[in-house]
């Protein structure tokens, strides 16, 4: 599978990554080479492994259903650039 | 003329009834100062790792018993990636792959009392996003703000087959799904605050067609009454553009319901490809049977099952018998009535008709009931031992409704006893003989329809409450010249 300059694009929107257009060529050649090891990967026969979601062999431990984490929101708005009202702002969204 | 048939698919996300949220201690509750609920791991902030509540996991499972469904021994967290300011690491945490609760069924009771089977594709867990509030005030103008408070509740998302034809089919199985969670206790339910939200994927295809036409999502559902009218809005609409040689596009819109009209989310188009994987900062969940079998240990009789014992150990109909088991509550309240009373028809009379009028007017629910089980029964038990007639029963009812105490209180300070005592009756029915003369020659003449004349008088001069049963009886004898 090869990925050309408009699959790229799109790539990269939905990352909202500001790819220069110079650099797109090179990105969908590399990025095509990495499917193609991927694809060069299928020809192993692996239908007696079971996927794998996490490279640990665990599972995932739960927490009892308690609150512990105070109000600390002047703490964490003072990394905001604007907040007013209690409220994080941020450019107009519209839907 | 083409015949359509509408094919719905509903995706509903219940909120579960945690205290801290799915993967933070943060609390939960509802209506606090904007952001002071949100801490950092729910700001996805550098360096923080999301942790497992296992309150969410057990009511999760709860449910998916609930529906007959196969709980996963292992499932999965994944990442859904898409950029809004409400969202703030990037991606929700959600399962895909590997759901918690596979395929269940529950079944729709529809209005010709039909009962109706509709599959729930599966059920996952995932966390709630922040909201945004849109003022034109805020900064100055040009900003939309953001509360974190809701992002990383936890949810339930709980995917329906395509399998209702009909916006009253669709509605039958949301209250269903909005019945069971409440039932079981896993969420509260509650519309007006967003623990119960409701997406609906439609489309139309000519009858007798196998292939489904083109589906769009229609967002934005808080009440059962915008879920029927969008959906009835939507039908049309496609069938409109099918008729008028267009085609429907799949796509996002949202109900409007100023307007009552679908409109198109032009914002949410691009935003289908959510390129999910698998959540490197979560291991897979794997649930030991011990965990599923404590978790499900204490479900209570499922609404359905009571139903069909309403309808069998009390002989109740279909239709009372599932309105009695609308909730929980008042599947309970019922109960304890009954159990006072011995008598289940009566019973349930009074709370589907008088006590359902009440709450209505009220707009309570029943737990908020200012009339307890223990005062209906003790109210319908002076009507079997004829302390008080039906008619003034009601005027009992509404007084005790407005808090002047129990039946017998009522009964005792109003002075509604009716009267049982023929010495008391006697006299009174032959003062009112005595008094109307020309009546009781019309009766004894054959004139027949004079007699509820006389009853009336008895009545009247009771204020209601000679027993009428016996009035009849004396009256009757007295006109017939008897002693």
């Amino acid at each position: 599978m090869s990925l050309d300059a408009s699959d790229i694009e799109k790539i990269a929107h939905l990352a909202r990554l500001a790819v220069a257009p110079e650099s797109i060529e090179r990105y969908a050649a590399d990025l095509s080479n990495i499917l193609e090891l991927v694809t060069r990967m299928d020809a192993v026969d692996t239908h007696a492994v079971e996927p794998m979601a996490h490279p640990l062999h665990m599972s995932q431990r739960l927490r009892p259903d308690r609150v512990t984490e105070p109000d600390r929101r002047t703490l964490l708005q003072a990394n905001a650039p604007l907040t007013e009202r209690g409220l994080y702002l941020v450019p107009k969204v519209i839907d | 003329m083409m015949q359509w048939e509408t094919v719905i698919g509903l995706e509903i996300h219940t909120q579960l009834a945690t205290r801290s949220k799915i993967f933070s201690g943060a609390p939960t509750a509802f209506g606090a100062e904007p952001n002071t609920q949100a801490c950092a791991i729910d700001l996805g902030l550098p360096g923080v790792l999301p942790v497992l509540n296992a309150e969410a996991v057990r009511l999760a499972v709860r449910f998916g018993k609930a529906i007959g469904a196969e709980i996963a021994r292992r499932s999965i967290f994944a990442r859904k990636n898409y950029f809004y300011p409400d969202l703030p690491k990037g991606y929700q945490i959600s399962q895909y792959e590997l759901p918690i609760v596979g395929e269940g069924r529950v079944e729709i009771v529809l209005d010709d009392a039909t009962v109706k089977s509709v599959g729930v594709t599966r059920a996952h867990l995932e966390e709630d996003a922040g909201k945004s509030l849109h003022d034109d005030k805020l900064g100055g103008g040009g900003y939309s703000g953001i509360d974190l408070n809701r992002a990383g509740t936890p949810l339930l998302e709980i995917v329906s087959e395509p399998d209702m034809r009909s916006p009253k089919e669709a509605v039958a199985y949301a209250r269903k799904i909005h019945q069971l969670v409440r039932w079981i206790g896993i969420s509260d339910g509650n519309m007006q605050e967003g623990s119960f939200r409701v997406d609906a994927n439609v489309s139309v295809r000519p009858r007798g067609q196998t292939l489904f036409g083109t589906r769009t999502e229609i967002k934005n559902l808080n009440s059962f009454r915008f879920i029927e009218r969008a959906i009835q809005f939507e039908v049309e609409r496609q069938i409109d553009v099918i008729e008028g040689g267009g085609t429907v596009v799949q796509e996002t819109r949202l109900y409007d319901p100023e307007r009552d009209e679908t409109r198109s989310m032009r914002s949410k188009e691009e935003a289908n490809d959510y390129r999910y994987f698998p959540d490197p900062d979560l291991l897979p969940l794997e649930l030991d049977v011990a965990f599923i079998v404590d978790a499900v240990a204490d479900l209570p009789e499922l609404p359905d099952a009571r139903r069909e014992r309403f309808h069998i150990q009390h002989g109740l109909g279909e239709y009372d018998a599932s309105l009695l088991t609308g909730s929980r509550d008042l599947a309970d309240y019922f109960e304890a009535v009954v159990a006072a009373t011995g008598e289940p028809k009566l019973a349930a009379n009074w709370v589907n008709g008088e006590l359902a009028a009440a709450l209505n007017r009220a707009d309570v629910e029943i737990a908020q009931s200012p009339v307890s089980a223990a005062m209906l029964a003790g109210l319908i038990r002076r009507i079997l031992d004829q302390t008080i007639s039906g008619k003034l029963a009601k005027q009992v009812f509404e007084a005790m409704w407005a808090g002047a105490g129990d039946a017998d209180q009522v009964i005792r300070a109003q002075g509604l006893r009716q009267i049982t005592d023929s010495g008391q009756l006697e006299p009174m029915i032959e003062a009112i003989i005595a008094a109307n003369p020309d009546q009781v020659s019309q009766y004894r003449a054959g004139k027949e329809k004079v007699f509820g004349f006389f009853v009336g008088q008895v009545m009247k001069e009771s204020k209601g409450k000679a027993n009428p049963r016996q009035v009849n009886e004396i009256l009757k004898r007295k006109l017939a010249g008897d002693p």
